[in-house]
């Protein structure tokens, strides 16, 4: 027994040998990514996890300087799953982390992260609190305040009805943040905001913001929330026979997935968002193309921020000239500086970093037509 | 109007509250446990009605049929396996055993169904809404259904406690299960036909519930379960008309106080509410009073 153990052990040997020997001058980089791929978030993970691979198989293929060992760590959507996760992908020798890919999870992660010095790139967790305070995380998507910001931005450059109402939800962070900064530019960009409602996680009967909405006569809605409730206001908004303009978010992408729900009701909702899956760019379209081949559905914006990660974490290695066999620590200061310096072209726009954390890149608007998104031009 | 339609509104959702927590009520009043998975239950009938309507092709009625049957079924297999075992443990045991039992049907149907969220077929209730006052008040079909269909199970409960023998038993067992025994009613199976009836209760009330705000996951029976829970506490826990009264009342104050005083605020003044009302009676609206003896 024992011998025939050290004879597989020396096959092991001469094969990891022979993968060197062949990859004499590749570097490979271990990049770990966190994600839900079970539990009530598992969309998310699930898109992101996808998209990285594509990216990480595509750079492979392409055959450069680097290749990518890209491993996908399930974290439930729980903080300390997560951080189990993250000592996991450490142990096994993940050189930085794309993820994590939901928010409360990534602030407990980005926390350890910046005490063990690993450099992070989140694809989706928007919050200004990932980022706060810690030089060793990024972001692929827009922070939450942003998307706020860039909507008041929008509905005003782009002639849409100025009577505004807007619903959120009180007992969510992300909500919370976007309608804050949103509420503040209309101010100043004299956007007539009419009616401002809540809701909670709980709330179950939305007649009340809605004919709120309705009675201050606001010509559109903004709805800085996610997808489901945002159906439910579609519904009883069709009830009352509402018709505003509708104005999403980030989190309303998902809207056309739910089984059942009557997609005519979506037709004409705007949402604002950095990726448009029927964009005619080459980029997009093969990135569309290949996730549809592999994964059986259009990509969603998550997916799409993940791929450009993957991507950005490569720029930023090349940059930061990082070689074969560093550590995390040995590295992670590199990659700060170089991450300032990138510019990365991706599906979501082309981006560059600031020293906080935050990505730069423009957003469009896609607009929902025949229960699909299309780009909006007004 | 407004406050008619809002009133209207709140009587709807407070009738998917009583249906709930007449569930509660029966399964305290005569097991003497709050069984917390209840509100899952529902979750399970929504799905169960959704299937057999959605992927099978089902009539709406026989769906709902098929949601009553499974629920009914479920809620005995849960009774006997979860909490059978416990009778005479610690309440303590039963309560933790019935957290349990709520996250474990929450976890199976996210196994099964994932966790994105699915629309409820309208056509389930497929009833046409009324206009009343030259169209200034528009109530649809599904609110219409839901009050009437409270009143009805309110009728036939009340009819079934007080008039059949089964009933009676009921009443026994809730009373005093010891003599109940001695007496020769099998609290067992008592215990069992409370579980029955209060699951295909919740069955139904999934599919109000669902049909009334379409959108629903593996958590969308928690939230109501706790409010319908609350609605059982603060009209009385163990009695039946207490529930009613509760759910209604709790549907109606939430509905008015977010139109009225602020949407942020009105969890608050629900639960605010139930806190005087407990200070005051502490034995809920219609709850009896139970004299111990030391």
């Amino acid at each position: 027994m024992k011998k025939l153990l050290a004879m597989l052990m020396a096959a092991a040997l001469l094969l990891s040998c022979a993968t060197v020997l062949a990859d004499e001058e590749a570097i490979t980089l271990k990049i770990a990514h966190i994600g839900p791929l079970t539990g009530a978030a598992a969309v998310y993970g699930n898109a992101t996890s996808n998209g990285g691979k594509i990216a990480a198989d595509e750079i492979n293929a392409a055959g450069g300087k680097y290749r990518v060992e890209y491993t996908t760590y399930d974290d439930t959507h729980d903080a300390e799953t997560s951080v189990n996760a993250y000592s996991k992908a450490l142990d096994d020798g993940a050189q930085m982390i794309l993820g994590t890919t939901t928010t409360s999870p990534c602030i407990a992660v980005s926390a350890e992260a910046y005490e063990d010095r690993v450099f992070m790139l989140t694809p989706s967790a928007s919050s200004t609190a990932v980022t706060a305070d810690k030089d060793n995380m990024y972001q692929v998507c827009f922070t939450d305040p942003a998307q706020g910001t860039a909507s008041a931005e929008y509905i005003k450059q782009n002639g849409l009805p100025t009577k505004v109402a807007v619903i959120y939800n009180n007992a969510d962070a992300y909500s919370t943040g976007i309608y804050q900064t949103f509420v503040d530019k209309a101010k100043e960009l004299g956007l007539d905001v009419v009616s401002e409602t809540t809701f909670t996680d709980s709330t179950k009967d939305f007649t009340v913001q809605v004919n709120d909405a309705k009675n201050a006569g606001a010509e559109l809605v903004f709805l800085p929330i996610y997808y489901g409730p945002a159906s439910m206001i579609l519904q009883t908004a069709a009830q009352v026979e509402y018709k505003p303009v509708w104005f999403g978010v980030d989190g309303m992408d998902g809207i056309l997935t739910i089984e059942g729900f009557d997609t005519s009701l979506a037709e004409g909702v705007l949402l604002l968002t950095p990726f448009s899956a029927d964009a005619q760019d080459e980029k997009t379209k093969n990135f569309v193309a290949t996730y549809q081949a592999q994964y059986g559905e259009i990509p969603n914006q998550f997916a799409a921020d993940a791929y450009d990660g993957v991507y950005a974490l490569v720029a930023a290695a090349e940059k930061a000239g990082v070689q074969n066999g560093a550590t995390y620590a040995d590295i992670c200061d590199a990659m700060i500086a170089a991450m300032q310096e990138i510019t990365v072209e991706g599906v979501t726009g082309t981006m560059t970093w600031s020293a906080n954390g935050e990505v730069t890149k423009t957003p469009t608007a896609v607009i929902i037509q025949n229960g699909a998104y299309v780009g909006f031009n007004k | 109007m407004f406050f008619l339609s809002n009133l209207v509104n709140g009587l709807s959702l407070g009738s998917i509250y009583a249906i709930i927590a007449l569930g509660y009520t029966m399964v305290y009043g005569i097991a003497k446990m709050l069984n917390f998975a209840h509100g899952d239950v529902i979750m399970v009938g929504a799905y169960v009605s959704f299937c057999a309507f959605q992927y099978w092709g089902l009539p709406p009625v026989v769906s709902i049929l098929a949601a009553m049957v499974f629920c009914t079924v479920l809620g005995v297999v849960i009774e006997g396996t979860a909490y059978r075992p416990l009778r005479q443990a610690t309440s303590l045991a039963v309560l933790i055993t019935a957290i349990g039992m709520s996250y474990l049907l929450q976890n199976l149907a996210l196994l099964i169904f994932k966790s994105d969220p699915k629309n409820y077929p309208a056509q389930i209730i497929g009833m046409p809404g009324i206009s009343l006052f030259g169209g200034q008040l528009k109530i649809s079909g599904v609110t219409l259904v839901t009050i009437l269909a409270n009143v009805v199970i309110m009728v036939l409960l009340t009819l079934f406690i007080n008039r059949t023998k089964l009933g009676k038993a009921m009443r026994c067992v809730s009373e005093d299960r010891g003599a109940a025994e001695l007496m020769g009613i099998s609290v067992n199976r008592t215990i069992s036909l409370t579980f029955a009836i209060g699951s295909a209760l919740a069955a139904i009330a999934g599919v109000l519930l669902c049909s009334a705000y379409p959108i629903f996951d593996p958590y969308t029976g928690s939230m109501p379960g706790i409010k319908a829970f609350t609605a059982a506490v603060f009209g009385g826990i163990g009695s039946i008309p207490g529930a009613m009264v509760g759910g209604l009342l709790l549907g109606i104050i939430e509905i008015l106080s977010r139109a009225y005083i602020s949407t942020q605020l009105a969890d608050a003044i629900v639960f605010a509410v139930l806190i005087v009302v407990l200070l005051v009676k502490p034995t809920g609206l219609l709850g009896k009073q139970i004299r111990e003896k030391v």
